[in-house]
Protein backbone atom coordinates (compact mmCIF):
# COMPACT_ATOMS: atom_id res chain seq x y z
CA UNK A 1 0.00 0.00 0.00
CA UNK A 2 1.56 3.57 -1.34
CA UNK A 3 2.13 5.79 1.65
CA UNK A 4 0.48 9.09 2.08
CA UNK A 5 2.18 12.16 3.23
CA UNK A 6 0.05 14.93 3.45
CA UNK A 7 0.66 18.62 5.40
CA UNK A 8 -1.45 19.18 8.70
CA UNK A 9 -4.00 21.27 7.00
CA UNK A 10 -4.98 18.68 3.98
CA UNK A 11 -4.91 15.70 6.89
CA UNK A 12 -7.43 17.79 9.01
CA UNK A 13 -9.67 19.20 6.06
CA UNK A 14 -10.47 15.34 5.01
CA UNK A 15 -10.62 14.44 8.90
CA UNK A 16 -13.27 17.42 8.41
CA UNK A 17 -15.30 16.41 5.10
CA UNK A 18 -15.77 12.44 6.44
CA UNK A 19 -16.66 13.71 9.79
CA UNK A 20 -19.06 15.92 8.69
CA UNK A 21 -20.48 13.40 5.99
CA UNK A 22 -21.16 11.07 9.01
CA UNK A 23 -22.39 13.73 11.21
CA UNK A 24 -25.00 15.40 8.62
CA UNK A 25 -26.37 11.41 7.36
CA UNK A 26 -27.20 10.68 11.46
CA UNK A 27 -29.02 13.70 11.71
CA UNK A 28 -31.94 15.64 11.05
CA UNK A 29 -35.24 14.31 9.55
CA UNK A 30 -35.12 15.27 5.66
CA UNK A 31 -32.35 15.60 2.94
CA UNK A 32 -31.90 18.75 2.44
CA UNK A 33 -31.48 19.74 6.61
CA UNK A 34 -29.11 16.48 6.65
CA UNK A 35 -27.08 18.67 3.82
CA UNK A 36 -27.39 21.90 5.52
CA UNK A 37 -26.54 20.39 8.55
CA UNK A 38 -23.34 18.87 6.99
CA UNK A 39 -22.34 21.83 5.38
CA UNK A 40 -22.40 23.69 8.80
CA UNK A 41 -20.37 21.15 10.43
CA UNK A 42 -17.81 21.08 7.98
CA UNK A 43 -17.98 25.00 7.90
CA UNK A 44 -17.11 24.74 11.74
CA UNK A 45 -14.06 22.48 11.70
CA UNK A 46 -12.66 24.68 9.35
CA UNK A 47 -13.36 28.04 10.84
CA UNK A 48 -11.85 26.16 13.80
CA UNK A 49 -8.81 25.05 12.52
CA UNK A 50 -8.10 28.06 10.75
CA UNK A 51 -8.70 29.41 14.16
CA UNK A 52 -6.83 27.31 16.43
CA UNK A 53 -4.15 27.31 13.77
CA UNK A 54 -3.63 31.17 14.01
CA UNK A 55 -4.06 30.74 18.05
CA UNK A 56 -1.37 28.52 17.76
CA UNK A 57 1.14 30.64 15.86
CA UNK A 58 0.67 33.54 17.75
CA UNK A 59 0.55 31.99 20.95
CA UNK A 60 4.26 30.47 19.86
CA UNK A 61 5.54 33.93 18.88
CA UNK B 1 -70.22 16.76 11.59
CA UNK B 2 -71.05 13.56 11.10
CA UNK B 3 -71.75 11.81 14.43
CA UNK B 4 -68.48 10.01 16.08
CA UNK B 5 -66.32 11.77 13.58
CA UNK B 6 -65.00 13.36 16.71
CA UNK B 7 -64.66 10.19 18.63
CA UNK B 8 -62.63 8.95 15.07
CA UNK B 9 -59.87 12.20 15.22
CA UNK B 10 -59.62 11.67 19.05
CA UNK B 11 -58.58 8.10 18.46
CA UNK B 12 -56.29 9.24 15.36
CA UNK B 13 -54.98 11.92 17.68
CA UNK B 14 -54.40 8.76 20.29
CA UNK B 15 -52.61 6.75 18.15
CA UNK B 16 -49.81 9.74 17.04
CA UNK B 17 -49.51 10.59 21.04
CA UNK B 18 -48.23 7.00 21.40
CA UNK B 19 -44.26 6.64 21.87
CA UNK B 20 -42.47 5.09 19.21
CA UNK B 21 -42.93 1.52 18.68
CA UNK B 22 -41.68 -0.88 20.99
CA UNK B 23 -38.26 -2.65 19.83
CA UNK B 24 -38.56 -4.45 17.22
CA UNK B 25 -37.31 -8.20 17.23
CA UNK B 26 -33.90 -8.56 14.75
CA UNK B 27 -32.33 -5.34 15.94
CA UNK B 28 -29.43 -7.39 17.28
CA UNK B 29 -28.25 -8.16 13.75
CA UNK B 30 -28.97 -5.03 12.45
CA UNK B 31 -26.61 -3.89 15.21
CA UNK B 32 -24.29 -6.81 14.68
CA UNK B 33 -24.37 -6.01 10.74
CA UNK B 34 -23.73 -2.20 11.17
CA UNK B 35 -21.00 -3.21 13.09
CA UNK B 36 -19.20 -5.52 10.84
CA UNK B 37 -20.04 -3.42 7.45
CA UNK B 38 -19.94 0.27 8.05
CA UNK B 39 -23.51 1.20 6.47
CA UNK B 40 -24.65 -2.11 6.31
CA UNK B 41 -27.34 -1.50 8.92
CA UNK B 42 -28.49 1.30 7.26
CA UNK B 43 -28.59 -1.03 3.80
CA UNK B 44 -30.74 -3.82 5.72
CA UNK B 45 -33.50 -1.18 6.49
CA UNK B 46 -33.68 -0.02 2.99
CA UNK B 47 -31.77 3.16 3.79
CA UNK B 48 -29.37 2.52 0.78
CA UNK B 49 -27.97 6.07 0.09
CA UNK B 50 -27.51 6.80 3.69
CA UNK B 51 -25.71 3.34 4.06
CA UNK B 52 -23.73 3.85 1.03
CA UNK B 53 -22.43 7.46 1.98
CA UNK B 54 -21.64 5.97 5.87
CA UNK B 55 -19.68 3.31 3.85
CA UNK B 56 -17.66 5.55 2.08
CA UNK B 57 -16.68 7.58 4.75
CA UNK B 58 -15.74 5.20 7.25
CA UNK B 59 -14.14 2.84 4.68
CA UNK B 60 -12.13 6.06 3.42
CA UNK B 61 -10.56 7.52 6.24
CA UNK B 62 -9.87 3.66 7.72
CA UNK B 63 -7.68 3.43 4.65
CA UNK B 64 -6.49 7.17 4.40
CA UNK B 65 -5.22 6.06 8.38
CA UNK B 66 -3.85 3.18 6.39
CA UNK B 67 -2.12 4.87 3.76
CA UNK B 68 -0.49 7.23 6.50
CA UNK B 69 0.59 4.45 8.19
CA UNK B 70 -0.86 5.19 11.91
CA UNK B 71 -0.93 2.43 14.68
CA UNK B 72 -3.47 0.05 15.72
CA UNK B 73 -4.05 0.50 19.40
CA UNK B 74 -3.02 -2.57 21.72
CA UNK B 75 -5.09 -2.43 25.11
CA UNK B 76 -2.05 -1.74 28.11
CA UNK B 77 -2.86 -0.76 31.36
CA UNK B 78 -1.06 1.38 34.19
CA UNK B 79 -1.85 4.55 35.22
CA UNK B 80 -5.41 6.55 34.38
CA UNK B 81 -4.41 7.99 31.47
CA UNK B 82 -2.78 5.01 29.97
CA UNK B 83 -5.77 2.84 30.49
CA UNK B 84 -8.16 5.05 28.87
CA UNK B 85 -6.20 6.27 25.73
CA UNK B 86 -4.82 2.70 25.20
CA UNK B 87 -8.00 0.82 25.68
CA UNK B 88 -10.10 3.60 24.55
CA UNK B 89 -7.91 3.78 21.11
CA UNK B 90 -8.20 -0.17 21.04
CA UNK B 91 -11.94 0.05 21.09
CA UNK B 92 -11.90 2.80 18.64
CA UNK B 93 -9.98 0.94 16.36
CA UNK B 94 -12.56 -2.23 17.01
CA UNK B 95 -15.42 -0.60 16.33
CA UNK B 96 -14.49 -0.82 12.47
CA UNK B 97 -15.54 -3.87 12.30
CA UNK B 98 -14.34 -6.15 9.37
CA UNK B 99 -11.63 -3.44 8.29
CA UNK B 100 -10.26 -3.33 11.70
CA UNK B 101 -10.25 -7.89 12.04
CA UNK B 102 -8.90 -7.76 8.65
CA UNK B 103 -6.20 -5.17 9.02
CA UNK B 104 -5.03 -6.94 11.70
CA UNK B 105 -5.45 -10.73 10.42
CA UNK B 106 -3.46 -9.86 7.21
CA UNK B 107 -0.43 -8.47 9.39
CA UNK B 108 -0.75 -5.09 9.52
CA UNK B 109 1.52 -4.16 12.30
CA UNK B 110 3.43 -0.24 12.51
CA UNK B 111 5.25 0.05 15.26
CA UNK B 112 4.59 3.78 17.22
CA UNK B 113 6.23 6.45 15.35
CA UNK B 114 6.92 10.31 15.87
CA UNK B 115 6.23 12.74 12.93
CA UNK B 116 2.54 14.05 12.50
CA UNK B 117 1.68 12.24 9.36
CA UNK B 118 1.78 9.24 11.37
CA UNK B 119 -0.23 10.74 14.32
CA UNK B 120 -3.02 11.82 11.80
CA UNK B 121 -3.05 8.12 10.61
CA UNK B 122 -3.72 7.09 13.90
CA UNK B 123 -6.32 9.57 14.67
CA UNK B 124 -8.05 8.03 11.37
CA UNK B 125 -8.07 4.74 12.00
CA UNK B 126 -9.86 5.59 15.80
CA UNK B 127 -11.83 8.10 14.42
CA UNK B 128 -13.28 5.91 11.38
CA UNK B 129 -14.16 3.05 14.86
CA UNK B 130 -15.86 6.25 16.20
CA UNK B 131 -18.26 7.53 13.19
CA UNK B 132 -19.10 3.80 12.65
CA UNK B 133 -20.04 3.53 16.25
CA UNK B 134 -22.37 6.71 15.13
CA UNK B 135 -23.62 4.70 12.12
CA UNK B 136 -24.53 1.87 14.84
CA UNK B 137 -26.26 4.09 17.08
CA UNK B 138 -28.49 5.13 14.05
CA UNK B 139 -29.11 1.72 12.37
CA UNK B 140 -30.42 0.97 16.24
CA UNK B 141 -32.78 3.86 16.56
CA UNK B 142 -33.71 3.16 13.10
CA UNK B 143 -34.55 -1.02 13.48
CA UNK B 144 -36.63 -0.16 17.15
CA UNK B 145 -38.71 2.70 15.49
CA UNK B 146 -37.22 5.60 17.81
CA UNK B 147 -36.02 7.68 13.83
CA UNK B 148 -37.49 7.81 10.43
Amino acid sequence: MPKMNLSHFEAAILFALFSSVVLGVITKRTDSERLRYGVRCFAYFVAALIGLGWLMKLGHG
Amino acid sequence: MKPGSCKLKTMTANVKAQPAASPARGWYSVVILAWLVPGAGHFMLKRRGRGALLLASVAIMFLLGLMMRGTMFQPQTGDVLTTIIYCGGFLGDLASGLFYLLTVWLGYSQPDMAGHVHDYGTKFLVAAGLLNVLAMVDAYELATGQKE
